[in-house]
C-alpha cells in the first residue's frame, strides 16, 4: 500500500515537472550532454616504477610511450573504434578494420573492451623485449580467435583475409579471390604436423623454430623504441 | 599520416610480428636510426614569449619551417634558442598544430594576418581542422570579395581601352555610374517609366464634362494626347530593349531573364493594340491587355535595389507563404461550411452557398469585418466569434514566424550549401591525404631502389638522389614493405592497376594457364620454392608496357655503370645482409625483389628483362631471355 502511494507521488511529481517544463518552454533539454558525461571514463595507469618492474622497458621508454598514448587517447583507455582508426592511418590503401579488431582482442587480455596503458605495455613488452618463445606465444594467441588453444583453418582464413584486406585493391599482381585460402593451405602444410586439421601451440612453436625466416624476422623489430 | 598517430608507429611495427609466422618470404631489413639522439627540449622564443617543446614534436612535419632545417637560420647561438620575430598569438596555434595534429583558426584573428603567419611557417591552410574550417573559409571569402570590390571600383575608374563597343554598352546599361551617357540614359528611361505609369493612372480619372454628354475619363477626352504620350513611351522602351538585346553578352540568357520578360510584357499590349484596332469582337480582350501596361511599374526594379531584394525575398520565402495560404484555405473552408449550415435556417440570409460564405470567413478571419454579411442565428454568431478569434491566431501568428523563418531559412540554406560543398572538399582532402601517403611509399620505394643502385655503382656522391625521408616515414615504409612480403603482393598506384587490368583482360595467352595465376605462381615459385608444383610459366607476357619502361629507366642506369658480374652474388645477398643461413633456394632463385643487377654485356637490351625460371624460359617470351644472372627489378 505504501509502495503504491510512493509510486503515485512519484508519478504526480513527474507530471508536475512536465507541466512546469511545458510552460517554461524547456521541454527538450539536451540529453546529449548526459550521455557524453557517462561515456568518458578516466583511467590513470600504475606508477612508473611499478610498470618499469613489470615490463622490460626503461623509464625513459615508458615515458615516451605514455606520452604518445595519452596524446591519442586523453581518457587513458583505447576503445576498439579509436584503435581501428589509429591503425587504419598506417594502411591508407586497404581496409585494416578486421585485422585491427583481432589485434585489439589480442591486446585486451582481460577482455573488458578497452585497452589501458598497462595492457598496452604488457603487449609491447612481449613483442619488443620478449623471448622468441613469448613472441611466438603471442602470435599464436593472435591467430587463435576464440582462445581455445587450437588454430583451425577457419580462424586462420579469417586472419589471412584480414591481412590481405589491408593490401587493398591496387596490388601487383592482382589479388585473386582464393589467395588467402591458398596461403592458409601453405601455412597448414607447414605447421600442422599430425595433419589433424588444427594447429596446437606446440606444433606451432616447433614448426616456427625450424623455419629460419620466421626466426630471423622475429628479431626484426628489436630496436623499435 | 597524422602527427599524433606517429607516436603509435612503434606499436604498429611491433604488432607486425603477428604477420611473421604467416609470411613465406624473408622480411626486409628495418631502417636504422643513424643518429639516434635522445629527445631534447628546444626553446622557441617568439617576440619574447618562450615556448618549449620536444624536438620530435616539431619533426613530425618535416616540410614546414619548424620541422626542417630551415629553423636553423633562426638559431641564436648566445641564448641557445630559436628566435622568431613574429606574432606570439598566432604562434600558439601553429605550435598546437604540431602537438595535436589539428590546426585551429581563432575567431578574433584577422584573416590576412593569419594567412601571412601560416605562409611564413610553411603550413598550408587546407589542413585547418573541420571545427574551424567553415569559419576560416567564410572569412576568407569575405576578404576576397572585399578585395574584389576594391579592384572593381578601381577598374571602373580607369578607362579600359580594350573593351569592344558592345561590351561598353552592356557595362553602361548595368552600371549607370560608369559614364555620363549611361547616367543620362538611366534617368531618361526612369522618367519615361514614371510618365507612362502616370498617364495610365490619369487616363481613367474623370475629367470634367463635355457639354452634351456624360462625364468622360481623361483618356477619352484627350485621346490623341494620351495616344501620343503612350507611343513615345513605347518607342523609348522598345529602343531600350533592342539595345539591351544587342549589347547582352549572352542573348539567350538575357531573353530568359525576368527583367526582359517584364520589358516585353510592358510593350506588347501597345503593339497588339496597333494591330487589332478596329475589330469590335476582340476589343474586350484588348481592354484586358491594357491592364498589362501596369507592369511597366516593375521596370523600376532596375532602378531600385530595394525592389529587387523584396522580389528575391518573396521568391525564397515562397514555400512558407504557400504553407500559410494552404492553412488559411483549410480554415476558410471549415468555417465557411460551418457558417453556411448554421445560417441555413435563418430567412433572407446572405449565406446562400458555401462559396458565398468564403467571403464572410475571409473578411472575419483577417479582422476586416466589412459588415456586408452578418450571421443572424445564435449558432451562427457563436461560430462567427470562434471564427474571428481563430482568425487572429491563424493570421497574426505565422507572419512574424514567416519573417524570422525567412531569415533563418535563408541563412540555413546558405550554410547547408556551404557544408555540402565543404563536405565534398573534405572528402577530397581525405582522399588526397590517403593517396598522398600511399604515393609517398611508392615514390620512396623507387627512390630507395635508385639509391641502392647508385650506391652499388660506387658513386657515393650521387647516392642520395631523392629527398631524404624522415625516420618516421622510413619506418612506416618498412612496415608497408613487410606487409607486401607477407602477402606476396605489392602496392601499386591506381593507374598501374588499371593498366594491369586492361592488359590482363586484353591479352590472349597461348599457355593454358591464366596470366595472373601464373605470375602469382611465378612470384611464389621463385621467391619461395617450397612449392613443389612449379612448371614453366609465362614470365613476362603479363608485364605491362609501362613496367617495362620503368624497368628500362632503372636498368639503363646500370648499363652506364661499370659491369661487374661478380657483383650478382653479393647483390643478391644484399637484401639478406645480416643473414648467415640463407635458404639455398631463395638464393639461387635469382629473384629477390628490390634488387637490381646488370645484364651481361652481349645480351644488353635496354628493355627490361624476363623472370627467367630455373628451367628454360617460357615459350612466349618476346624479350630475349637475358642471361640467368639478371634479376628482375621490382620497382614499379
Amino acid at each position: 500500500m505504501s509502495g503504491c502511494r510512493k509510486r503515485c507521488k512519484r508519478e504526480i511529481l513527474k507530471f508536475a515537472q512536465y507541466l512546469l517544463r511545458l510552460l517554461t518552454g524547456s521541454l527538450h533539454t539536451d540529453s546529449v550532454e548526459d550521455e557524453l558525461e557517462m561515456a568518458t571514463v578516466r583511467h590513470r595507469p600504475e606508477a612508473l616504477e611499478l610498470l618499469e618492474a613489470q615490463s622490460k622497458f626503461t623509464k625513459k621508454e615508458l615515458q615516451i610511450l605514455y606520452r604518445g598514448f595519452k596524446n591519442e587517447c586523453p581518457s587513458g583507455v583505447v576503445n576498439e573504434d579509436t584503435f581501428k582508426e589509429i591503425y587504419s592511418q598506417f594502411f591508407p590503401q586497404g581496409d585494416s578494420t578486421t585485422y585491427a579488431h583481432f589485434l585489439f582482442n589480442a591486446f585486451d587480455t582481460d577482455h573488458n573492451g578497452a585497452v589501458s596503458f598497462e595492457d598496452f605495455i604488457r603487449g609491447l613488452s612481449i613483442l619488443l623485449r620478449g623471448t622468441v618463445q613469448e613472441k611466438l606465444n603471442w602470435a599464436f594467441n593472435l591467430y587463435d580467435i576464440n582462445k581455445d588453444g587450437y588454430i583451425t583453418k577457419e580462424e586462420m582464413l579469417d586472419i589471412m583475409k584480414a591481412i590481405y584486406d589491408m593490401m587493398g585493391k591496387c596490388t601487383y599482381p592482382v589479388l585473386k579471390e582464393d589467395a588467402p585460402r591458398q596461403h592458409v593451405e601453405t601455412f597448414f602444410q607447414k605447421m600442422d604436423k599430425n595433419k589433424d586439421g588444427v594447429v596446437t601451440i606446440d606444433e606451432f612453436i616447433e614448426s616456427c623454430q625450424k623455419d629460419e625466416n620466421i626466426m630471423r624476422s622475429m628479431q626484426l623489430f628489436e630496436n623499435v623504441i | 599520416m597524422a602527427a599524433g598517430v606517429a607516436a603509435w608507429l612503434p606499436f604498429a611495427r611491433a604488432a607486425a610480428i603477428g604477420w611473421m609466422p604467416v609470411a613465406n618470404c624473408p622480411m626486409p631489413l628495418a631502417p636504422t636510426d643513424k643518429n639516434k639522439r635522445q629527445d631534447e627540449l628546444i626553446v622557441l622564443n617568439v617576440s619574447g614569449r618562450r615556448f618549449e617543446t620536444w624536438r620530435t614534436t616539431l619533426e613530425r612535419y618535416p616540410d614546414t619551417l619548424l620541422g626542417s632545417t630551415e629553423k636553423e637560420f633562426f638559431f641564436n647561438e648566445d641564448t641557445k634558442e630559436y628566435f622568431f620575430d613574429r606574432d606570439p598569438e598566432v604562434f600558439r596555434c601553429v605550435l598546437n598544430f604540431y602537438r595535436t595534429g589539428k590546426l585551429h583558426y581563432p575567431r578574433y584573428e584577422c584573416i590576412s594576418a593569419y594567412d601571412d603567419e601560416l605562409a611564413f611557417y610553411g603550413i598550408l591552410p587546407e589542413i585547418i581542422g573541420d571545427c574551424c574550417y567553415e569559419e576560416y573559409k567564410d572569412r576568407k571569402r569575405e576578404n576576397a570579395e572585399r578585395l574584389q570590390d576594391d579592384l572593381d571600383s578601381e577598374n571602373n575608374q580607369e578607362s579600359m581601352p580594350s573593351l569592344s563597343f558592345r561590351q561598353t554598352m552592356w557595362r553602361a546599361f548595368e552600371n549607370p555610374h560608369t559614364s555620363t551617357m549611361a547616367l543620362v540614359f538611366y534617368y531618361v528611361t526612369g522618367f519615361f517609366i514614371a510618365v507612362s505609369v502616370i498617364t495610365n493612372v490619369v487616363e481613367t480619372v474623370p475629367c470634367g464634362t463635355v457639354p452634351g454628354s456624360k462625364e468622360l475619363p481623361c483618356g477619352e477626352r484627350y485621346s490623341v494626347a494620351f495616344f501620343c504620350l503612350d507611343t513615345a513611351c513605347v518607342m523609348i522602351f522598345t529602343v531600350e530593349y533592342l539595345l539591351r538585346l544587342f549589347a547582352a553578352p549572352s542573348r539567350y540568357r538575357f531573353i530568359r531573364s525576368v527583367m526582359s520578360i517584364i520589358d516585353v510584357v510592358a510593350i506588347m499590349p501597345y503593339y497588339i493594340g496597333l494591330v487589332m484596332t478596329n475589330n469590335e469582337d476582340v476589343s474586350g480582350a484588348f481592354v484586358t491587355l491594357r491592364v498589362f501596361r501596369v507592369f511597366r511599374i516593375f521596370k523600376f526594379s532596375r532602378h531600385s535595389q530595394g525592389l529587387r531584394i523584396l522580389g528575391y525575398t518573396l521568391k525564397s520565402c515562397a514555400s512558407e507563404l504557400g504553407f500559410l495560404l494552404f492553412s488559411l484555405t483549410m480554415a476558410i473552408i471549415i468555417f465557411a461550411t460551418v457558417m453556411f449550415y448554421a445560417e441555413k435556417g435563418s430567412s433572407a440570409s446572405k449565406f446562400t452557398s458555401i462559396p458565398a460564405s468564403f467571403w464572410y470567413t475571409i473578411v472575419t478571419m483577417t479582422t476586416l469585418g466589412y459588415g456586408d454579411m452578418v450571421p443572424k442565428t445564435i449558432a451562427g454568431k457563436i461560430f462567427g466569434s470562434i471564427c474571428s478569434l481563430s482568425g487572429v491566431l491563424v493570421i497574426a501568428l505565422p507572419v512574424p514566424v514567416i519573417v524570422s523563418n525567412f531569415s533563418r531559412i535563408y541563412h540555413q540554406n546558405q550554410r547547408a550549401d556551404k557544408r555540402r560543398a565543404q563536405k565534398k572538399a573534405r572528402l577530397a582532402r581525405i582522399r588526397v591525404a590517403k593517396t598522398g601517403s600511399s604515393n609517398a611509399y611508392l615514390h620512396s620505394k623507387r627512390n630507395g631502389l635508385l639509391n641502392e643502385a647508385l650506391e652499388l655503382m660506387g658513386t657515393p656522391e650521387e647516392a642520395h638522389v631523392g629527398k631524404t625521408t624522415s625516420l618516421i616515414e622510413s619506418q612506416h615504409h618498412h612496415l608497408l614493405h613487410c606487409l607486401e612480403k607477407t602477402t606476396n603482393h605489392e602496392f601499386i598506384d591506381e593507374q598501374m592497376y588499371e593498366q594491369n587490368c586492361l592488359e590482363s583482360s586484353m591479352q590472349n595467352y597461348p599457355s593454358t594457364r591464366s596470366p595472373s595465376l601464373s605470375s602469382h605462381q611465378g612470384l611464389t615459385t621463385t621467391c619461395c620454392s617450397r612449392r613443389s608444383k612449379k612448371t614453366t610459366h609465362l614470365p613476362n607476357s603479363n608485364l605491362p608496357a609501362t613496367r617495362l619502361r620503368s624497368m628500362q629507366e632503372l636498368s639503363t642506369i646500370h648499363i652506364q655503370g661499370s659491369e661487374q658480374p661478380s657483383l650478382t652474388t653479393s647483390r643478391s645477398s644484399l637484401n639478406l645482409k645480416a643473414d648467415d643461413g640463407l635458404r639455398p633456394n631463395c638464393k639461387t632463385s635469382q629473384i629477390t625483389t628490390a634488387i637490381i643487377s646488370i645484364p651481361t654485356p652481349p645480351a644488353l637490351t635496354p628493355e627490361g628483362e624476363s623472370r627467367p625460371p630455373p628451367a628454360s624460359p617460357g615459350p612466349n617470351t618476346n624479350i630475349p631471355a637475358i642471361a640467368s644472372n639478371v634479376v628482375k627489378v621490382s620497382a614499379l
